[in-house]
């Protein structure tokens, strides 16, 4: 296990939230939308034109821009 | 019988089917679609159930009750400023985790709650079941599966609605653990003491301080704002500060944080016991779609290719309609002709009714398919990967990729597209959004194009040309987005975060629902305003000033001379740079009520020509618009482009001006729109036209 930010991982890594970094609103828009931590991700996929970002969630599917993507820690299982 | 009345409100996050299950159980019909942020505004409906009379509040989506966007705001102050009986908590039960962590929040408020777990059919087949009589259990209060399309489980979720509102509900506060708690107690204790009874928060006293306490320690800033104006006391900010210490010191988190996971895990215990399915991998229909949809290098393409086929689509398919109608709409007027006697009232119906109100609902065909592309793109979930594969170009404008939403559902009307930009948060993102939404062309603007390009290109390439204006319009809102971001609204751009909704088959009844609304408000604004626009501009096109004595008298055969001649007359200066002569000016000028005026307008101008010629030459048929404005509105290929960019640009439609008014609260930004977009549809057609003189005629 390391410790990453989202923005870190590939598409179809997975991981588990740590942590979200910063403070204030983005911060808490984070944590409501479901970024908490022990919530498991997968990035999906960048955008055609590199980003945002796509990651599923349990039962949904969340976008965030690379920025926001830096903020959020996972931890994550190295895959080969 | 005297029925009891009742307030219920529909709360739950964005896009979990709130509206459809409102629509559905009072019978209105709200606009549905599958994005997050369709519903911006509350809508309230009634429906009557046993001896009780049910009023719905409708609200727009949350994730939770600190609101960041105006929409946000509005569901918030429902539910903590108004009086409600019972909330209904609609939760997706595709995702359903995160729904109870609203939940668990309405929870808080002591307001008694019936969750309606809606979506259960879309559950069913991704094998997932939810036990709802468990459910209930663990939040004591109770859960009733529903599907909101179909109004499957109504029935229970009614009467389980009236036994809350008749029976003593059971409350229970969420437990923070012991750090928090005790924050939470003193900051209690300190707004009992200061607050007296002067404060219109609706929540029960009980859990209103508790509330408040909780709020204040997640630094709520509008709660925070409203307690200072009601507490000018600083010991309750000092108590605050102590809690937030003493919590970071003993947890090395601030409270915020503590407390929405708290919250979190709360839901997702409830979740794990209710819930029979947790597979990490599901492969589903969605993801298929999006494999292709959404590729990196298929993506882009794909997105253009649809923006392409929805107006090619909208040209071509409504093209053979669009004339079945002209054509009848001419063998009327052939028909009145030949069996009235000429005069006032001939010319009236046939070029003031006819001509104009005609005009316009010739083109209902291609309005209709127009809004249909919109639906389905709007319905299907296309919506928000648009929205997300085009953010960084918009980001790169100085937009939004949120804004992407409002921009295309512009192309259907701006008033709605603007009532819409109430999902940015930002109110910079937000202002631009709606200074540049106007750019992109509506459908009231799409019958001049229609028939200017059938009037002037061939018929092959009328369909780009049309399309071409539509990009001219994007390209230029891009560009206004970016010169206003860097000039009158500078500042930095929201974060984008973002849910994608699963694809849906759009549900074609409620798709039909809305074609039919759409075909009715058309009709009704083509018999109400613009049959009075046309009777108006008839009578300043047939009448005129007689110089001598003052009087206004009928002057047929001569719309030169008319009064409305003299006003287009007075308007050449401003024109002519552009190519554009008299008539152009009048019909502008009228557009500026409604822009299907201006066909209206040129309808009328062009059949009083026209019977006036009629008359003469007795060959006993008239023609249809399209050939009339080819022969007798003066303009040529080039004009004829530039006049199309002048009404796509210039100053939007009154109506669009007052939603900005009252979007934004002040008179400045609308009319700085009233403004910039008169300059700058001045300036563009001016370069376009003596560009265009310059290659092809010189
Ligand atoms: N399969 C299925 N789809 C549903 C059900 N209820 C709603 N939908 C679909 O879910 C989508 C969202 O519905 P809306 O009613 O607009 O959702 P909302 O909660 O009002 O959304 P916002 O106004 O954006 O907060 C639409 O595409 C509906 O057709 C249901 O019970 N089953
Ligand atoms: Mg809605």
């Amino acid at each position: 296990m390391s410790s990453l930010t989202l923005k870190q991982l590939s598409p179809g890594q997975k991981g588990i939230v740590i942590d979200v970094r910063g403070d204030g609103i983005l911060r808490r828009r984070l944590l409501e939308m479901g970024l908490v931590p022990g919530s498991r991700v997968q990035v999906e996929r960048y955008a055609p034109l590199g980003d945002p970002v796509e990651i599923r969630m349990q039962g949904y599917f969340l976008t965030l821009r690379k920025e926001e993507a830096g903020m959020v820690e996972v931890a994550c299982k190295e895959e080969n | 019988m005297q029925r009891r009345e009742l307030t219920i409100a529909l709360a739950g996050n964005p896009n979990c089917g709130k509206t459809t299950l409102f629509n559905k159980l009072t019978g209105s019909r709200y606009h549905v679609g599958n994005y997050p942020g369709v519903t911006v505004e509350q809508k309230i409906g009634e429906v009557e159930f046993q001896e009780y009379r049910l009023k719905l509040i409708d609200l727009p989506g949350i994730y939770g009750l600190t609101a960041y966007s105006p929409d946000e705001v509005v569901a918030r102050n429902v539910l903590l400023k108004e009086k409600i009986d019972v909330v209904i908590n609609v939760v997706d039960a595709t995702s359903l985790e995160r729904g109870l962590n609203l939940t668990v929040q309405l929870k808080e408020l002591g307001i008694p709650m019936v969750l309606a777990l809606n979506m259960v059919d879309a559950a069913r087949e991704i094998g997932l079941t939810v036990d709802c009589t468990k459910l209930s259990q663990c939040l004591h209060f109770p859960a009733v599966p529903v599907v909101g399309t179909k109004g499957d489980g109504f029935p229970g979720l009614l009467q389980a609605v009236i036994r809350a509102a008749e029976g003593n509900s059971e409350f229970n506060h969420i437990f923070y653990g012991a750090e928090i708690e005790k924050a939470i107690n003193t900051v209690t204790l300190m707004i009992s003491e200061n607050l007296d009874v002067q404060y219109d928060w609706r929540i029960k006293e009980s859990f209103l301080l508790r509330w408040l306490a909780v709020k204040l320690l997640e630094s709520d800033r509008a709660v925070k704002a409203e307690i200072n104006t009601l507490i000018q006391d600083g010991k309750l900010e000092e108590a605050v500060q102590k809690g937030f210490r003493e919590v970071f010191r003993l947890l090395g988190k601030d409270p915020e944080a503590v407390i929405i996971n708290q919250r979190y895990s709360a839901a997702r215990k409830i979740f794990k016991g209710v819930v029979s399915e947790n597979k990490w991998k599901r492969i589903t229909v969605t993801e298929k779609i999006d494999k292709i949809i959404l590729n990196k290098y298929f993506g882009l393409p794909i997105f253009f290719v649809i923006m392409w086929i929805l107006f090619r689509l909208i040209f071509s398919l409504g093209g053979p309609f669009t004339n079945a109608i002209e054509w009848g709409f001419s063998s009327l007027s052939t028909l009145l002709i030949t069996f009235l006697p000429e005069g006032l009232f001939r010319s009236i119906l046939v070029d003031g009714i006819i001509g104009g109100v005609g005009g316009v609902i010739t083109f209902l065909p291609n309005i209709l398919l127009l809004f249909l592309g919109i639906a389905l793109l709007e319905s299907t979930g296309y919506m928000a990967r648009a929205a997300f594969i085009m953010d960084r170009m918009m980001t790169k404008a100085g937009l939004h990729g949120k804004s992407f939403i409002p921009m295309l559902l512009g192309f259907g009307c701006s008033i709605p597209a603007l009532m819409a930009t109430r999902i940015l948060e930002n109110p910079r993102d937000r202002i631009v959004t709606m200074l540049v939404v106007p750019l992109m062309s509506c459908g009231a603007r799409l019958p001049v194009y229609t028939l200017l390009a059938a009037a002037f290109f061939e018929t092959d390439i009328a369909g780009s040309v049309v399309f071409s204006i539509y990009v001219a319009g994007m390209i230029l809102a891009v560009i206004m987005a970016k010169v206003l971001r860097s000039s009158v609204v500078k500042g930095p751009s929201e974060p984008f975060i973002m849910e994608l909704p699963p694809y849906r088959l759009p549900v074609m009844k409620s798709v039909l629902i809305q074609m039919i609304n759409r075909a009715k408000m058309y009709l009704k604004k083509a018999g109400t305003v613009i049959l009075l626009a046309s009777i108006i501009i008839w009578f300043f096109f047939s009448f005129s000033f007689s110089g001598n004595k003052g009087l206004i008298q009928y002057y047929p055969a001569a719309p030169e001379k008319s009064i409305a001649g003299d006003i287009g007359h007075a308007l050449e200066p401003v024109l002519t740079p552009l190519g554009l002569d008299w008539k152009s000016g009048v019909v502008l000028l009228s557009g500026l009520a409604a822009k299907e005026v201006v066909v209206s307008t040129m309808g009328t101008l062009y059949s009083i020509q026209d019977n006036t010629d009629l008359s003469s030459a007795q060959d006993g048929s008239t023609n249809g618009l399209t050939q009339r404005v080819r022969e007798q509105s003066g303009l040529t290929p080039l004009t004829s482009y530039v006049f199309m960019l002048f009404v796509l640009i210039y100053i939007p439609c009154i109506s669009t001006v007052a939603v900005f008014h009252q979007e934004t609260g002040t008179w400045r930004w609308p009319l700085f729109l009233v403004g910039y977009t008169f300059a700058l549809a001045w300036i563009v057609c001016f370069v376009v036209y003596r560009g265009g003189l310059f290659l092809f005629y010189s």
